[in-house]
């Protein structure tokens, strides 16, 4: 796609290092919205200029509440806001400048696509050619160029995306909310359409602060990724880093696969900590977050840095035995559902290669993992 | 054995044929008429009832406002003299003659009560002149009958009242229809605008559809608020509210009516209270019932639920994110809701206004009992017609203007908004 700010002069191409976006700031806000319960529990949270940040989490987690409050359709019951620095909690919605795509589009049914996107243009007073000029632009940057004298339902679900985020750009915003934009999308599409709002990004350098409950969506799409659970963030982090590092129990099971061992610690040592099983076995692992030699923990280890090994491997800090329960092709691997330590639900995924061990359902097998990819996390009963 | 290729290629050539050679159509209607048939056979009863109890009473109370055989049936002889003859002067012997046979038949038949009342639509004073001829009307043994008659009583030597007898002699006509479009033959049978203190239709046509339009107006200010209130509620209040809505409906009309009497008239809580707090003086209460004022009042309370549910049911629709997509967009609370929000509700608008209207332009019980005379409607001149003056023809044929103009309203409806565009719930 070829997506021009046409505030800048042609050929500026540089992503968001041109600082057009706006940075956001939450301090200690809490929500409440029956005066009994907290959705938010003080929130801190910096968004800086120019980032797509994703909010991520279960139903119910009050990422959207966040994103209300940001946009000034639900007040904070506490805590302040800023946009730019400035407060923005006293500012009525139509005076904050946010862009927004909704879960269902919100294209208005009664307009035609250009009149949809005039819209905004036309709210702000401004000459009837310029809004000529700027919705045909937006028309070119989502590739729908003939569509605008059609009304939305007359559109495919991924055209209403598309003009749904040109309208919340046509204004030239420097700040975007997106609430689950392609929860309505069917899986081809929503890919397709993630790589597209990515570059749009990328293009204008706006800030996108973007909802959603599809962990691969935040995956792919964010540069920070804001993990909601019980109007708590969980944790702030980098795609890769939440995926590879995750500071909390609910963090490792929410994002990726992830195999859950539980057992108490006998021992920590040098960042490092003993853990005995409780269902037989002990185990090295990192000590990330535990509470202390006693306590008990929960092991989290990645399926695909789970390894079968042969009686004479021994450069594995951890071995349990597993015994096969589930054998599932899938192509390009071989996911494999084993009983280890009581865990009936324990994946380990081997790659299809030539040296791929055969393994049959009943067989026990031998498995490994280093002390690296292991966490010791958060107890969590299950 | 046809093959694949072989019924495809058939298809190209003629109409497509089923495996044996029937044509599709015929195939697909036979598939289908039993399913028609025993559709038919469950909707029959209702058919039925509408027909017997509506359809055709309605035909034939329409069918009156142009028929009535009153004067031909029992007036014979002079009908068809009348019939025969162009009355441009009052006629001669031989119109009398048949005058005079006719009614002694009809006073021996007891029917020249009737035949008077028919004259006197259009002529007053018709009934008692019949009555008092046919009660004198053995003294006339033989000729010259119109001598004598006139002898009798001379107002049977006016041409109007030969005019108008020329014009009831044919079973059908068009005279309640003029009358109640404030129309009537002068002497010469021209069709002239009826004396100024005798056009009442039309003034009344006016009133009811002003009265009824504003009834709509202030439905839809009242109901507007109420239903978006509704439809925007949580649901544990929004059921309360709907009861509340709906508590109207529950109640007999005429208590709510004669509340809206306790309350409003002179002498009632209102002006009570007004004159209490010193707001209005004792002489100076406010004149709210038995008036047009009555009239709309106790009509918009009535019509409102008319009103609210078909808007509740098109802004329960509505999603809330429009609104606060049009806020995002830079659009302040007011341009949202007339940019945004009113142009979705249209749908509800028109089907509320429309059915507020309409019932409201045929609405009798509540003007009858609160509206005073300023306050009456069309209704309750048809009523009066059907119950007092025994005029079915002039009844009908009102109501059959009526009718033709609310359905003229609806199709003009029909082609500014569109009536696909309506939701009634």
């Amino acid at each position: 796609m070829n997506i021009q700010r046409s505030s800048e002069p042609t050929g500026t191409d540089d992503p968001a290092t041109g600082g057009t976006g706006a940075s956001v700031r939450f301090e200690n806000v809490q929500k409440s919205y029956d005066g009994e319960t907290l959705v938010i529990k003080d929130l801190n949270l910096d968004i800086a200029r120019g980032e797509f940040l994703t909010m991520l989490g279960p139903s119910g987690s009050g990422k959207t509440t966040s994103l209300m409050m940001l946009a000034g359709f639900e007040p904070a019951t506490h805590g302040e806001i800023y946009l730019n620095d400035q407060p923005i909690n006293a500012v009525p919605p139509h005076k904050r400048g946010i862009g927004m795509v909704f879960q269902n589009y919100a294209l208005f049914p009664h307009m035609t696509v250009a009149e949809n996107l005039a819209f905004p243009l036309s709210v702000r007073n401004m000459p009837k050619a310029e809004i000529a000029a700027k919705v045909a632009r937006a028309l070119e940057m989502v590739e729908l160029p003939d569509f605008g004298s059609r009304r939305p339902a007359q559109l495919s679900g991924g055209q209403q995306q598309r003009v749904a985020v040109a309208r919340a750009l046509v204004f030239e915003p420097d700040l975007i909310l997106m609430d689950e934009p392609l929860g309505a999308l069917d899986k081809q599409l929503r890919e397709q359409m993630q790589y597209e709002i990515k570059h749009i990004h990328d293009n204008l350098g706006v800030t996108v602060v973007y909802v959603t409950h599809d962990q691969a969506e935040a995956l792919t799409m964010a540069d920070r990724i804001c993990v909601f659970d019980q109007g708590v963030v969980q944790q702030l982090s980098t795609p890769d880093e939440l995926y590879e590092k995750p500071a909390n129990s609910f963090v490792a099971q929410f994002i990726g696969e992830n195999n859950r061992l539980s057992g108490h610690i006998t021992d920590i040592q040098g960042g490092e900590c003993r853990v005995d099983l409780d269902g037989g076995g002990s185990v090295t692992a990192l000590a990330v977050n535990v509470a202390g030699t006693g306590e008990r923990a929960t092991l989290s280890i990645r399926p695909e840095r789970v390894v079968l090994v042969g009686p004479t491997d021994d450069n594995l800090a951890n071995r349990l035995t597993g015994r096969v329960e589930e054998l599932i092709y899938l192509g390009d691997h071989i996911r494999v559902r084993m009983t280890v330590a009581g865990n009936r639900g324990f994946v380990v995924k081997l790659r299809n290669d030539g040296e791929r061990p055969s393994v049959k359902v009943g067989d026990t097998v031998a498995i490994g993992w280093q002390a690296a990819d292991c966490r010791a996390l958060d107890p969590i009963d299950a | 054995m046809p093959t694949a290729t072989d019924t495809v290629a058939a298809g190209d050539l003629g109409p497509l044929t089923t495996g044996d050679g029937t044509p599709l159509k015929t195939a697909l209607a036979r598939a289908t008429r039993r399913a028609r048939l025993k559709a038919l056979f469950l909707v029959a009863p209702l058919l039925l009832f509408v027909i017997v109890t509506f359809a055709v009473p309605i035909g034939q109370m329409l069918y009156l406002s142009i028929y009535n055989p009153v004067f031909s049936d029992n007036m014979p002889r002079l009908s068809s003299w009348l019939r025969a003859h162009d009355v441009t002067e009052v006629p001669g012997e031989d119109a009398f003659k048949a005058l005079v046979l006719d009614l002694t038949e009809a006073r021996a038949n007891r029917t020249h009560a009737q035949v008077g009342t028919r004259i006197n639509y259009e002529r007053s004073g018709a009934t008692s002149l019949f009555k008092s001829t046919a009660r004198k009307i053995k003294k006339i043994k033989g000729p010259p009958y119109k001598d004598q008659l006139l002898a009798l009583n001379e107002e049977w030597g006016e041409l109007h009242l030969w005019t108008v007898m020329s014009r009831a002699a044919a079973p059908h006509t068009a005279a309640f229809y003029a009358q109640a479009l404030d129309l009537s033959y002068d002497a010469e049978g021209d069709i002239v605008r009826a004396p100024e203190n005798r056009r009442i239709y039309g003034h009344l046509f006016l009133r009811t559809l002003l009265l009824s339009a504003l009834v709509a107006g202030l439905c839809l200010i009242l109901g507007y608020p109420a239903a978006h209130l509704l439809a925007s509620l949580p649901l544990k209040y929004s059921n309360l509210l709907m009861v509340l809505v709906l508590l109207p409906f529950w109640t007999s009309l005429l208590v709510r009516t004669t509340s809206w009497i306790t309350l409003l008239q002179s002498q009632g809580v209102l002006n009570d209270m007004l004159v209490s707090v010193g707001i209005l003086s004792d002489d100076g209460r406010l004149e709210l019932m038995y008036n047009q004022w009555g009239t709309v009042i106790a009509m918009t309370h009535i019509m409102l639920p008319f009103m609210i549910l078909p808007l509740y049911s098109v802004m329960k629709t509505v999603p809330k994110d429009f609104v606060r997509a049009a806020r995002s967009l830079g659009a302040g609370p007011v341009t949202a809701f007339l940019r945004v929000y009113l142009p979705q509700t249209v749908p509800g608008i028109g089907a509320g206004v429309l059915l507020v209207f309409i019932i409201s332009v045929g609405y009798y019980i509540t003007p009858a009992l609160v509206g005073g005379s300023s306050g009456q409607l069309i209704s309750n001149q048809i009523a009066f017609h059907m119950l007092q003056s025994l005029n079915w023809g002039l009844a009908a044929a009102l109501g059959a203007l009526l009718l033709g103009g609310v359905i003229l309203l609806y199709w003009l409806y029909d082609r500014l908004v569109g009536v696909d565009n309506m939701k009634l719930g």
